[in-house]
């Protein structure tokens, strides 16, 4: 023991633990928590004394990122010591592993970075360990901003000890003495979790001066967004935690040689510092027999949309992708038939249905297709959904977000929302589809960030996959979905009574008929707001 | 928020600074408080913080205006949607807003002094057949003409001052 640490465990012997009192404290630990699950129905204990969620959903799924959400209580350290919370940093704080070994060790799981691109953490990690440096930073990207994407919230909220836990082996591991969390304004449970759980852990030694009493000394600091999408590139965010506007630098180093303050920093994503505990626990070997060659371990992914069951699901990587939408989701709300699944948020692309059968979910299937596997949202889409909205409503997401400070996004997504605009207007011109495809395509060539070089990714793949529903659009002036209402026409089949109904609460008084005389819609007059159809005891009002 | 903190009164922003630090770093936590204080990031209170931290006052303003999270304007206690949707244009929505705006002695997008009403314009409610819609917070007022809107008005501010 150093002195240091000694001087701690006088003023503090009863909270600062060491490498035997956290062990004495899992034990103890581990059965308040058993007391509990015995319990608690929905949790099952496994032979070797760990615990699951009971129930298809849960049980069909490979849980590693997220163990311990749903079982533990976010708010008790304890829970988190229970099921060996920490004991890989301390395992390797005890054994005096050094630095080289981790990253060497990392490199060759080679835990892909979850936060969309991809890259081998370990080489993150192994290029800022090389680096000399005055002080080096961790930060946990937790800006997921990804329109309906939660699997970090869920982490951050439910489990925010395996991110600290990740955050300090990594610190460790490259001779890093400080942590940033970058976490949305819009988690306030998240942002409450990971404070409670920063101070926990730092009464507990667990976090600060003197980890465990080692020389380690590793701290972390909250950092809130401010609602700003392009935050979530990491140059942007480093940006942003150093008091500026959230722009994205020109890459001239990478962050691992100088990043935050012009030093040395490792950004990983919330889901890529949950996993970090578990290679270190079980074993390189252990990480890389999950998922396949190139994408070992799992994925976490948030399936929403036409689904049955909507929410999160971890599975290895190479799962194929109907196992995802039909075995544990539940297949198709409704009975209807799948049209696509969109994976990758707004930078990323459709998968027809016709593509889904032979779809597995890795980073080297999903770009093939021309999408991406991104942070893992997953939108699943039947009939009723119209490609070109689609495609039109990501474009407004991106115009809204683009920062500015390039020319192809801020000026070229504007340009293609337009077109997108007038074509899901009815106002669109068969020119108009070359168009898209080479602006997009310069668009994706030129801009300077992730967020613009992709953001026409969703007009890319649905023209690819779903060209005839824009040519329906352009030419016959159709939206075969029947979303785009301008597109449609109201029209008043055989089986109308002559009510009168439609005729009283039509807006602009477009509908005309006598009463018992089937009614008719004056197609130029009517505004297309739906009232007609709503209102028709008959339902004999169509959309065509 | 309180809407009575004098705006020149710079005592408390001082405390809050001094708390979270004077190094450029700490500007965006700053406005965080600062918001969280006054219920939005006064113009006067951004010339402050510049000053603290020894920065321009224009990269205070280019960072509040960059962020979709930091606001400049109050927003009142209740917003009132008005629906400028198809169905509520043709139906007379244009004077239902003209009506309010005189009646508040606000534009659209403004907030009254007393921080009580703000004014937005929004797309379709959904209620094309109840034309033309309001919609004060949650609450959602069909078929108003615009003789209508002082006494919705006044609900409401009975309910503030009691």
């Amino acid at each position: 023991m150093t002195s240091s640490s000694l001087k701690y465990s006088k003023d503090n012997t009863d909270k600062r633990l060491d490498y035997n009192s956290l062990r004495q404290l899992k034990e103890e630990a581990y059965k308040n928590l058993k007391k509990r699950v015995l319990k608690d129905d929905a949790i099952g204990i496994n032979e070797n004394g760990t615990f699951y969620l009971k129930g298809d959903y849960y049980e069909k799924q490979l849980r590693i990122a997220l163990r311990n959400c749903g079982i533990i209580d976010p708010g008790n350290i304890e829970d988190s010591i229970a099921t060996d919370g920490y004991k890989a940093l301390a395992d390797l704080l005890e054994n005096n592993v050094s630095g080289q070994q981790i990253v060497d060790d990392m490199t060759r799981a080679n835990l892909r970075g979850r936060g969309g691109a991809g890259f081998n953490a370990g080489r993150k990690w192994a290029e800022a360990l090389s680096h000399e440096a005055p002080h080096k930073y961790i930060v946990c990207n937790a800006d997921e901003g990804d329109p309906g994407a939660f699997m970090d919230r869920s982490i951050l909220e439910l489990d925010p000890h395996s991110v600290l836990e990740g955050m300090a082996i990594a610190g460790y591991a490259i001779g890093a003495d400080k942590g940033f969390i970058y976490v949305r304004a819009e988690y306030p449970l998240a942002v409450r979790n990971l404070k409670i759980a920063i101070n926990q852990a730092m009464e507990k030694g667990l976090l600060g001066d003197n980890i465990l009493g080692s020389n380690f000394s590793f701290s972390i600091e909250l950092r809130l967004g401010a609602g700003a999408f392009v935050c979530g590139e990491a140059t942007a965010l480093i940006e942003s935690i150093e008091g500026h506007r959230g722009m994205p630098r020109n890459k001239i180093f990478r962050t691992a040689h100088k990043g935050l303050f012009q030093m040395p920093t490792v950004l990983n994503n919330v889901e890529t510092l949950a996993n970090v505990h578990m290679i270190m626990l079980n074993g390189v070997d252990w990480f890389r027999s999950i998922g396949t060659k190139d994408s070992p371990g799992t994925k976490v992914f948030s399936v929403v949309g036409k689904v049955l069951n909507a929410g999160l699901v971890e599975v290895p990587m190479g799962t194929p992708l109907t196992s995802i939408i039909y075995d544990i989701s539940g297949g198709i709300k409704n009975n209807k038939k799948l049209k696509a699944v969109q994976t990758g948020g707004p930078s990323g692309g459709c998968i027809p249905a016709s593509l889904v059968e032979s779809t597995t979910v890795d980073f080297e299937c999903l770009e093939s297709l021309g999408s991406i596997m991104g942070s893992g949202g997953m939108v699943v889409m039947d009939e009723d959904d119209c490609m070109v909205d689609i495609a039109r409503f990501f474009m407004e997401f991106t115009v809204e977000e683009s920062c500015g400070k390039c020319t192809p996004c801020r000026v070229g997504n504007k340009r293609i929302l337009e077109t997108l605009d007038r074509i899901t207007q009815g106002q669109g011109s068969e020119k108009d589809l070359p168009y898209l495809k080479e602006l997009s395509e310069v668009i994706r060539d030129t801009s300077l960030c992730g967020l613009g070089q992709a953001a026409t990714n969703p007009v890319l793949s649905t023209l690819r996959y779903f060209e005839n529903e824009y040519i329906s659009h352009v030419k016959n002036k159709r939206c075969m979905a029947k979303v785009c209402r301008n597109l449609l026409i109201y029209f008043v089949g055989e089986g109308c009574i002559g009510c009168g109904l439609c005729k009283i609460n039509c807006p602009v008084k477009c509908i005309e008929g006598e009463r018992k005389i089937r009614h008719i819609i004056d197609p130029e007059k009517c505004i297309k707001c739906g009232t007609c159809m709503e209102k028709c005891p008959v339902h004999a009002i169509t959309l065509s | 928020m309180c809407n009575n903190k004098v705006k020149d009164d710079f005592t408390e922003l001082k405390h809050i600074i001094d708390e979270t630090g004077h190094e450029e770093s700490a500007l965006i936590s700053i406005l965080h408080k600062t918001q969280e204080y006054y219920g939005y990031i006064p113009r006067q209170a951004q010339g402050f913080i510049a000053h603290e931290l020894k920065i321009p006052a224009s990269k205070v303003y280019g960072v509040v205006s960059f962020y979709s999270y930091f606001v400049e304007k109050p927003k009142g206690k209740y917003q009132i949607s008005v629906c400028l949707g198809t169905a509520c244009y043709v139906k007379g929505a244009a004077d239902v807003l003209k009506r309010l705006e005189s009646e508040l002695g606000i534009k659209f997008g403004e907030t009254t002094p007393d921080l009580k009403f703000s004014i937005a314009q929004t797309r379709c409610l959904g209620d094309c057949s109840n034309a033309p819609v309001l919609m004060i917070n949650d609450k959602l007022y069909s078929k108003v003409s615009p003789d209508e809107i002082p006494l919705i008005l006044e609900s409401y501010k009975e309910e503030v001052s009691s």
